[in-house]
C-alpha cells in the first residue's frame, strides 16, 4: 500500500509541478526503418484499421442510397454520393407522428448534458477533495460503498429511484434527471478526484493550513487552479456518458425533455418496411458528433489528465 | 445557468395546471411506429384534433417491451401521460387496482359501449370489479398465415391452402433458395407463432383448456404433443431467417425471399403500404387454413387519473372519439385490424379483412393469450419458444415438458 | 501526513472537519440512501411476490428457487462468466500491449491515440448497431470474403448460438480497449526513467523488464482499470440489446437483461429483484473485501 502511495506521489509531483508529463520512456529509436520500428508501426497501423473500419463503413453507408446498399458491398465507396440520409436523419425521420428527426432532441440533450456535467463534477470534485485532504471518521466507509455502488446495474436502481424522486417531487423534471446523472457519475468521478488530490504535493496543503486557510479557501485558491487536467478527464467521461445515455433520459423525464438518443433509438428501431441503413448510420454519426468533437479537441489533455495522477491507486 | 434550470424545473411542475381553456393538449403514448401503424395512429390524432383538442404524440419505438416499462414508470412515478396504449387484458391490472387509472364507466354507459362493442369479451377485459377502465380500439387476431404468391410461383408449386400443404411445399421453396417460413428473432414472435399453431392444430377446446383453465395435464398430453411436432416443422422451415423485427420478416414475404409468415393481422398494413393486393400478390390463411378461429386480443387505451380538470374532460372526449364509428373505420383500415364495433360499415375492407369479419360474425373467436395469461407467464413462454426456435438440439418433448411446467405455475 | 490533516479526525471531536462533512453530504446521501437503501429495498422485495407494483407479500425463497430453475438465468450466468473473463483478459492485454507500443517514442502518437479512443465516445447503441451490420452474414464481412472467391467462408457470430458471445466481445473490445490503452499509457508515463536506464545497464531484455518490473509498479493503474472494466462487464446490457436482443434464442442473454426483462416486461418485480440480488451478492463477495482493503479502514499513510 505504502509503496504505491509513494510512487504515485512521485509521479504526481512531477505532473503537478511541471504541468507536463515526461514524454515516452521507451528506448530511443535507432534507425527509422529498423525491424523493430516496422513491427511497431505495422502493428499500430493494423490496429488502427480495426478501429477505423466501422467508422469508415458508417460514413460510406450514410452517403449511399438504399438501392446501392441493397446490391453493393458495404466496404465499397458510394458510386453516387447523396446527402439525403443525413437530411432525413436530422430533420425528417419519423417516430410515430413526429417527423422531425434528431433535431428535436438535440437541444434537449444540450439542456440535460450541460447542467448535469457541471453539477456532477462540482460535487464529485469536492467529495474527492474532502476524502483526500480532510479525511473524517467514516469517510472511507462511505467511499467504499460508493465504489461498490459502481457495480450495481442501473436497471436495478430504477425502481428505488423512481420512488425517491417521486417523494422529492421532482420525478419527470429536468432537475430529477440531473440528480440521477449526478448520483451515477459519482463513484468513478469521486475515485478519480480523490486519487488526483491525494497525489498533489502535501506541502502546499500544509502551508495553506498553517496560514489559517479553511476548507473552501484551500479548495478554490489552491486545489482548483492545479486541477485542470483532471477536470478535463472528468468532463470528457461525463459528457460521453450523459450524452449517450438513453435509459435515464427516457425513464426519468417526459417527452418534451427526451434527449437525442431517444430519437436515435426510435429511428433505429422504427422500421418502416426495410431498415434504412443509410439513415441509421447518418443518425448514428450525428448523435455521436458532440462527444467525438469533445474528444478530438481535448484528447491530448485527456491522456495528460489521466497521467497526472488520476489513475494512481 | 441556475436560473434557467430552476425555471425549467418550475415550468415542468407548473405544466399541469396550465391547460389552455379551449384546446387541451393530451399526451398519448404508444408503440406504434412501423409504417402501417404510424399511418393508422395519424387517423386517431386527426379525429381527436378535430374536436378542438390537441393530440401530443409520444411514440416510443421498439415494441411493447421497450415502451411499457417507460409508461409504467411514468404512471407510478406520479407524472402520468393523459392516455396510453396497452394490450388490453392483464397488463394494466395492477395499475388499476392501485387506483392510478381512471374509471370510464360513466362515459361508457352514456355512449352505450356495452351494446356497441362486439364481441363483448373486449369490454370484459377492460372491466375490473364491475368498472370499465379502458377503451378498446381494435381487434387483432394472431391466427394468420401470410404467403407470398411470387415465392411459390418461383418454386414451381401451388400456393398452399393450409398448414400441411405449406409444410409439404417447404422443400421446393428451399430448393429455390427461399426461406419457407420467416420468423423474426424477437422472442414474442416465436411464442405467438406457437399459440397460433396451438389453436389451429389442437383446436379451440384444447387451447382453452391449456390457456384459460391452465390444465397442465392437457398441456403435457398427446394433443399438445402434435402441436410441438408442428412447431418442430416450423422451426426447421424458419432456418435462415436472420432478421429481428416482425416487419422485416414480413418484408421477406413481400419481396418473395420467404414463402410465408405466421403473424397477426397487423402484418396486413405492411402489405398494403408496399402496394400489394390480397389474393393477387399475397394470400392469407386465417387459422392457418385448418381451424378458422381468430383471437380477439387487441389494443386499448387506458387513461391515468389526472388532477387537472381540463385534461380530465379532454380524456373523456378522447375516449369517446376513439370509439366513434368514423374513427374506427379510418383507423382499422390503415392498421389492418378489425373494428371493435359490430355496427360499422367496412365496405373498403380488403379480402383478408373480410375473411376476418366473417369469422368474427360467426363467433368463431377465442380470447388472446395476453388476456388469458399474466405477463410473467407470457415472458416465460417467450423465453422457451425463442430458445426452441433457435436451438435445434432441443427436442419437442423437452420443450413440451417445460411448457407444461409454465402452465402449471401460471395464475 | 499526520497531525493536522489526513487521518486526523479524532472520535470525540464531532465538529472537527465540519466543512468537509458538510461538503460530503451529497456523497453520504448517495451512498446511504441510494446505494445502501436501494439495495436493501431490492433485497427485501426479492422475498415477495410483487408483480407490477412492489407489495410486501412475503413468499420466502420462492423467487430464488424459480430463478435457479430457469434455463435462461443459467445461460445468462455462463455468458457473463465467459464474456467477463475474456473481456477482462483481452482488455488488459491488448490495452497494455498497445500502450507499450505507443510508448516507443513513435511518431503520430496523437493520431493513433485518437483513433483508438474515439469508439469510446460512441454509445453502446451505436456500437451495437455498427457491429451488428459488419457481422451480418448477408452484408458484412462474410459476404465480402465470399465475394473475393472464398465461397465457403463462414463468419456469422451473431447468428450462431455457439459463438454469439464472441461476436459481442468483438464489439465490446472495439469500444473499450482505447480507454484501457490510455489508462495504461498514462501509467507507463508515470514510471521513472531511471528504472529503464537501470534495466538497460543490467542487460535485461525489454519484454522481461515490462513483465518483471514495470507491471508490478503499475498496480495502481491496473486497479483503477479493473474497477472501470469490471463494473462495465457486470452491467453489460445495452450492447447485447443493440446487437442481438439476447438471441439467437437465449444464447446471448446476460444477467442485467434478465433483471430488466423480468422486472418490466414480465411485470414480475419479485423475480427481477431476486436476480438482481444474486448479482449484488456475487459482486459483493468479490468486491467488498478488496474495496475495503484498498480504500477502507486499516490504512496507514505517511
Amino acid at each position: 500500500m505504502d509503496n504505491i502511495a509513494n510512487h504515485s506521489m512521485a509521479a504526481a509531483h512531477a505532473a503537478a509541478s511541471g504541468g507536463s508529463v515526461a514524454g515516452p520512456r521507451g528506448r530511443k529509436p535507432r534507425r527509422t526503418l529498423s525491424r523493430r520500428n516496422m513491427i511497431v508501426y505495422g502493428t499500430l497501423i493494423l490496429v488502427a484499421l480495426y478501429y477505423l473500419l466501422p467508422l469508415y463503413v458508417m460514413i460510406v453507408t450514410s452517403l449511399k442510397g438504399m438501392p446501392e446498399i441493397r446490391v453493393g458491398n458495404i466496404f465499397a465507396p458510394p458510386l453516387e454520393i447523396t446527402f439525403e440520409p443525413w437530411v432525413k436523419a436530422w430533420a425528417e425521420a419519423c417516430t410515430g407522428l413526429n417527423c422531425d428527426g434528431l433535431s428535436r432532441g438535440f437541444w434537449n440533450s444540450v439542456r440535460i448534458t450541460v447542467p448535469s456535467v457541471i453539477i456532477s463534477i462540482a460535487i464529485a470534485s469536492v467529495n474527492g477533495y474532502a476524502l483526500a485532504n480532510w479525511r473524517f471518521k467514516g469517510a472511507d466507509l462511505f467511499f467504499t460503498i460508493l465504489i461498490v455502488g459502481a457495480f450495481i446495474p442501473y436497471q436495478v436502481m430504477i425502481y428505488p429511484i423512481v420512488i425517491v424522486l417521486r417523494e422529492m417531487g421532482v420525478y419527470g423534471t429536468l432537475t430529477g434527471l440531473i440528480i440521477v446523472h449526478t448520483i451515477f457519475g459519482m463513484p468513478i468521478l469521486t475515485l478519480l478526484f480523490r486519487n488526483y488530490f491525494a497525489g498533489l504535493p502535501e506541502e502546499l496543503f500544509k502551508a495553506a493550513r498553517v496560514d489559517g486557510a479553511g476548507f473552501w479557501t484551500i479548495y478554490f485558491k489552491i486545489m482548483l487552479p492545479m486541477s485542470l487536467p483532471i477536470f478535463v478527464v472528468a468532463m470528457i467521461l461525463q459528457v460521453t456518458g450523459i450524452w449517450n445515455d438513453f435509459l435515464f433520459g427516457v425513464v426519468f423525464t417526459r417527452p418534451e425533455y427526451y434527449p437525442m438518443t431517444v430519437q436515435l433509438n426510435n429511428i433505429v428501431n422504427s422500421v418502416q418496411g426495410v431498415k434504412e441503413y443509410n439513415v441509421n448510420m447518418a443518425a448514428t454519426i450525428l448523435t455521436g458528433l458532440v462527444p467525438l468533437t469533445v474528444y478530438f479537441v481535448s484528447g491530448r489533455l485527456f491522456v495528460r489528465g489521466i497521467a497526472a495522477g488520476a489513475v494512481k491507486g | 445557468m441556475k436560473l434557467r434550470f430552476l425555471a425549467a424545473a418550475l415550468g415542468a411542475t407548473a405544466a399541469l395546471p396550465f391547460g389552455a381553456a379551449s384546446a387541451t393538449d393530451l399526451e398519448v403514448t404508444h408503440w406504434w411506429t412501423s409504417g402501417g401503424e404510424a399511418a393508422a395512429v395519424a387517423e386517431l390524432a386527426k379525429a381527436f384534433d378535430a374536436t378542438g383538442n390537441k393530440w401530443v404524440d409520444g411514440a416510443i419505438a421498439g415494441s411493447g417491451g421497450t415502451a411499457r416499462p417507460i409508461m409504467i414508470s411514468r404512471i407510478t412515478g406520479g407524472d402520468p401521460m393523459a392516455a396510453t396504449q396497452f394490450n388490453h387484458g392483464r397488463q394494466a391490472e395492477e395499475l388499476v387496482q392501485a387506483g392510478l387509472m381512471r374509471d370510464l364507466t360513466d362515459i361508457a354507459t352514456k355512449e352505450n359501449w356495452k351494446e356497441v362493442v362486439k364481441p363483448s369479451s373486449l369490454l370484459d377485459s377492460c372491466t375490473i370489479e364491475g368498472k370499465i377502465y379502458c377503451a378498446p380500439v381494435n381487434i387483432h387476431s394472431w391466427q394468420w398465415l401470410w404467403l407470398s404468391n411470387a415465392a411459390f410461383k418461383q418454386a414451381g408449386v401451388e400456393v398452399p391452402k393450409n398448414w400441411d400443404e405449406f409444410v409439404a411445399a417447404a422443400p421446393a421453396l428451399e430448393k429455390a433458395g427461399i426461406v419457407p417460413l420467416a420468423v423474426g428473432g424477437q422472442p414474442w414472435q416465436a411464442a405467438g407463432a406457437f399459440d397460433v399453431l396451438m389453436v389451429a392444430i389442437a383446436g379451440k377446446e384444447n387451447f382453452e383448456k391449456v390457456f384459460a383453465q391452465k390444465d397442465e395435464e392437457v398441456a403435457a398430453g398427446p394433443e399438445i404433443a402434435k402441436v410441438f411436432k408442428a412447431a418442430d416443422d416450423a422451426r426447421r422451415m424458419s432456418k435462415g431467417t436472420n432478421v429481428q423485427d416482425w416487419n422485416q420478416a414480413t418484408n421477406m414475404v413481400i419481396t418473395g425471399k420467404a414463402g410465408g409468415q405466421i403473424m397477426g393481422d397487423w402484418a396486413q398494413g405492411e402489405f398494403q403500404l408496399a402496394g400489394q393486393k390480397a389474393g393477387v400478390d399475397y394470400t392469407c390463411l386465417p387459422g392457418l387454413g385448418v381451424n378458422e378461429v381468430i383471437s380477439t386480443g387487441g389494443d386499448a387505451f387506458y387513461f391515468p387519473l389526472l388532477e387537472d380538470e381540463e385534461k380530465s374532460k379532454a380524456q373523456e372526449v378522447l375516449a369517446s372519439t376513439l370509439l366513434k364509428p368514423e374513427t374506427q373505420v379510418a383507423f382499422n383500415l390503415k392498421k389492418g385490424s378489425l373494428p371493435v364495433r359490430g355496427d360499422v360499415d367496412l365496405a373498403a375492407a380488403n379480402d383478408c379483412m373480410k375473411k376476418g369479419l366473417d369469422i368474427l360474425a360467426k363467433g368463431n373467436v377465442i380470447q388472446g393469450t395476453d388476456q388469458l395469461l399474466s405477463a410473467d407467464s407470457q415472458k416465460q413462454k417467450e423465453d422457451l419458444f425463442s430458445e426452441f426456435f433457435a436451438n435445434h438440439s432441443m427436442t419437442p418433448e423437452d420443450a413440451q415438458k417445460r411448457f407444461a411446467d409454465i402452465i402449471a405455475a401460471a395464475d | 501526513m499526520t497531525g493536522l490533516t489526513r487521518g486526523s479526525a479524532r472520535p470525540n471531536q464531532w465538529l472537527r472537519n465540519l466543512n468537509a462533512k458538510i461538503a460530503s453530504i451529497p456523497m453520504i446521501l448517495t451512498a446511504v440512501v441510494i446505494f445502501v437503501g436501494g439495495t436493501a429495498w431490492t433485497v427485501v422485495y426479492s422475498f415477495t411476490n410483487s408483480k407490477l407494483l412492489p407489495r410486501l407479500a412475503f413468499v420466502g425463497f420462492d423467487q430464488y428457487e424459480r430463478l435457479w430453475a430457469a434455463p435462461r438465468w443459467l445461460v445468462s450466468i455462463q455468458n457473463l462468466a465467459v464474456f467477463g473473463c475474456l473481456s477482462l483478459v483481452f482488455s488488459l492485454v491488448i490495452g497494455f500491449v498497445l500502450a507499450a507500443l505507443m510508448d516507443q517514442k513513435i511518431r503520430f502518437e496523437n493520431t493513433f491515440r485518437t483513433i483508438m479512443l474515439y469508439p469510446f465516445a460512441l454509445s453502446f447503441i451505436v456500437t451495437g448497431l455498427v457491429w451488428q451490420w459488419l457481422l451480418n452474414p448477408q452484408y458484412g464481412i462474410q459476404s465480402i470474403v465470399r465475394s473475393l472467391g472464398w465461397t465457403t467462408f463462414s463468419f456469422d457470430p451473431l447468428y450462431n448460438s455457439n459463438i454469439v458471445i464472441y461476436g459481442i466481445l468483438i464489439a465490446a473490445l472495439w469500444q473499450g480497449t482505447g480507454l484501457v490503452m490510455c489508462l495504461m499509457l498514462a501509467g507507463l508515463r508515470g514510471i521513472d526513467e531511471d528504472i529503464w536506464k537501470a534495466a538497460r545497464v543490467d542487460g535485461i531484455p525489454m519484454w522481461k523488464t515490462y513483465v518483471m518490473i514495470i507491471i508490478p509498479m503499475m498496480r495502481g493503474v491496473f486497479i483503477t482499470t479493473l474497477v472501470i472494466i469490471a463494473s462495465g462487464i457486470v452491467k453489460v446490457y445495452d450492447l447485447v440489446v443493440a446487437q442481438t436482443s439476447g438471441g439467437p434464442g437465449i444464447a446471448s442473454e446476460v444477467p442485467a437483461k434478465y433483471v430488466y426483462d423480468y422486472m418490466f416486461q414480465a411485470q414480475n418485480l419479485g423475480q427481477g429483484f431476486a436476480a438482481s440480488t444474486m448479482m449484488l451478492v456475487t459482486v459483493a463477495i468479490i468486491i467488498v473485501p478488496w474495496a475495503y482493503l484498498e480504500f477502507g479502514g486499516g490504512r496507514k499513510r505517511g
